[in-house]
């Protein structure tokens, strides 16, 4: 009996462990070519490596800002700016996606506006943010929170227009009032796309952190990062930009876990379509 | 049984229009239907025919544009509890567990939940799904689904339950064990049953009267009593007055053994639309 649930096991783990295996030496693959071009300052015409610097370099780099009291200070400033914006912006994503999902009315009012804000980049909104908010800080708060908004509104507004109408109608044939039928069918239809906008609105607001770090300060590692371009400290960069990418991807990653853990349902219909 | 019985349904000159300017059609032209509290009957016809929109109007989704439906007396004005909608695709809430789908009319009415999980309880006991309170929706095969369906229209106590094809999307195996799990669920509980099948077999198995439908316009063009004693099983779809009852259906549906032209699909096709 042992023997055979452990066999499965094993039949299940085993494609599992060599796929991990892959995308272990996917990474490791990169960075020696990345550690060969840039010591051999290869030059491809196109793009070239002679002033890029080595993994060996940015490494070294590294062990210097994680050894530095400041890597907290920088961390602390730069995470409770993303979550500050991101969190901004899921109220007001989530709240706007909802109605405009729900009425067409508020959807004319209120969606050409912020489509036509959505284009413009985050640095093109740098002048504004310093002349609308007079405390700094909130001004780079407002630079994550346009970073993270759109792709929250965007997924609350498909989420709620995806809704199967015979579930509305099925409720309400149930005895569901409108009140019953947006708690109960409406925003538990619509979850999945709010939790993909909020995973990919994490990201977006690491993605403008930089951006929202050039404004001021003296922490941040988005500012780290832009100071060391500016002071021509090239391995730094490189270390500012290692950090923020893998900080969004862990509080991304954080977000979908978090909603997988809240919707068991979703990933059970998805493994059978 | 001394009291009144509910569930009467009463649907007089019914006409109902569908689509706008010029796609707009009649789907239903001038229908009158009676039905007998507790009676089961199925609308039986090709399909575009307007069984959907009739079941529609009675659900309540669907404003008629002329003549009325009333449901023991009194209008129908939108949806209501008392008429439990059953559709060929099931409408369970993948988001909540089997216990907690057929639970959720009596959350609606504000019973508690205890009460509410243990009558729910009881109904998937009635629709032989003992054991699955906690899966979910997409954990359970289409058969399966169909019950729990069943039993979360049931916990309503509907004057009426109203099923559109149902069994269609079943196979033939399992619809046949469903036919005799609905006959036996209806034994034990008092409603009026309207059942729209396209399945000549399915009509013959299940009403106490089939009503036939013509083609767009529909309007019921005959109406047959079925006298077969219960319970039924499946025997009787072999007996010869089954089949000769079939034949006459055959015969209505596709008079002179002529294959009858598809129906045009045009982009107003008559399927069910719903207020959201």
């Amino acid at each position: 009996m042992n023997s055979s649930t452990l066999n499965i096991a094993d039949q299940f783990w085993q494609p599992q462990l060599n796929r991990l295996l892959l995308r272990v030496a996917s990474v490791i693959a990169c960075i020696l070519a990345w550690q060969w071009a840039s010591s051999v300052h290869a030059d491809f015409g196109l793009v070239t490596f002679q002033n890029v610097p080595s993994p060996k370099e940015a490494l070294l780099a590294a062990g210097e800002l994680i050894q530095s009291p400041k890597l907290i200070t920088h961390l602390v400033a730069s995470t409770s700016r993303v979550f500050g914006g991101f969190a901004a912006a899921t109220v007001v994503g989530i709240g706007l996606g909802l109605v405009i999902g729900r009425s067409r009315w508020l959807e004319d009012v209120l969606l050409p506006p912020l489509e036509m804000l959505r284009p413009i980049p985050a640095v093109a909104w740098i002048p504004l943010a310093i002349l609308m908010f007079p405390s700094s800080e909130l001004s780079m708060v407002f630079i994550t929170f346009i970073g993270a908004l759109f792709p929250i509104l965007l997924n609350t507004i498909h989420g709620v227009e995806n809704v199967d109408a015979r579930l509305i109608a099925s409720a309400r044939s149930l005895g569901s009032g409108r009140r019953a039928v947006f708690t109960e069918v409406i925003l538990p239809a619509a979850a999945p796309g709010i939790v993909t906008g909020l995973s990919i609105g994490m990201g977006t607001a690491w993605f403008c952190l930089v951006t929202a770090e050039m404004i001021s300060g003296q922490f941040g590692i988005g500012y780290y990062t832009w100071s060391s371009y500016v002071v021509q400290n090239y391995p730094e960069i490189i270390v500012g930009m290692l950090f923020i990418g893998v900080f969004g991807m862990g509080s991304s990653v954080l977000i979908k876990k978090i909603g997988n853990a809240l919707m068991p349902w979703y990933l059970l219909q998805r493994k059978k379509t | 049984m001394s009291d009144t019985l509910q569930g009467r349904i009463d649907i007089d000159g019914l006409h109902i229009r569908l689509g706008q300017g010029k796609q707009a059609f009649e789907a239903l032209h001038n229908v009158s239907i009676s039905i007998e509290p507790g009676e089961f009957v199925c609308l039986l016809g090709p399909s575009g025919c307007g069984k959907s929109t009739l079941l529609g109007a009675l659900a309540g989704h669907l404003q008629p544009s002329a003549g009325t439906v009333r449901v023991d007396g009194a209008p129908v004005q939108g949806p209501h509890p008392d008429r439990g909608l059953v559709f060929q695709q099931h409408t369970l809430f993948p988001w909540k567990r089997v216990l907690d789908n057929v639970a959720f009319g009596l959350k609606m009415k504000g019973v508690e939940r205890a009460a509410r999980l243990a009558q729910a309880r009881e109904l998937l006991k009635l629709v032989g799904l003992e054991g699955f309170e906690d899966s979910y929706p997409s954990q359970l095969s289409g058969g399966m689904q169909q019950r729990v369906e069943i039993a979360r229209v049931l916990i309503n106590h509907p004057r009426v339950m109203l099923m559109d094809e149902p069994f269609g999307a079943l196979d033939a195996q399992t619809r046949l064990k469903m036919q005799e799990l609905l006959l036996d669920v209806w034994s034990r509980v008092q409603t009026t049953i309207v059942f729209i099948t396209h399945d000549i077999d399915e009509a013959l198995f299940l009403a106490d009267r089939i009503l036939i439908m013509s083609p767009r316009p529909g309007r019921i063009i005959e109406e047959i009593r079925l006298d077969f004693a219960r319970p039924r099983h499946a025997e009787l779809m072999t007996s010869s007055e089954f089949t000769r009852l079939k034949r006459h259906c055959l015969a209505l549906l596709h008079p002179e053994g002529k294959v009858i032209p598809l129906p045009l699909v045009t982009s107003a096709t008559p399927r069910l639309q719903f207020a959201t």
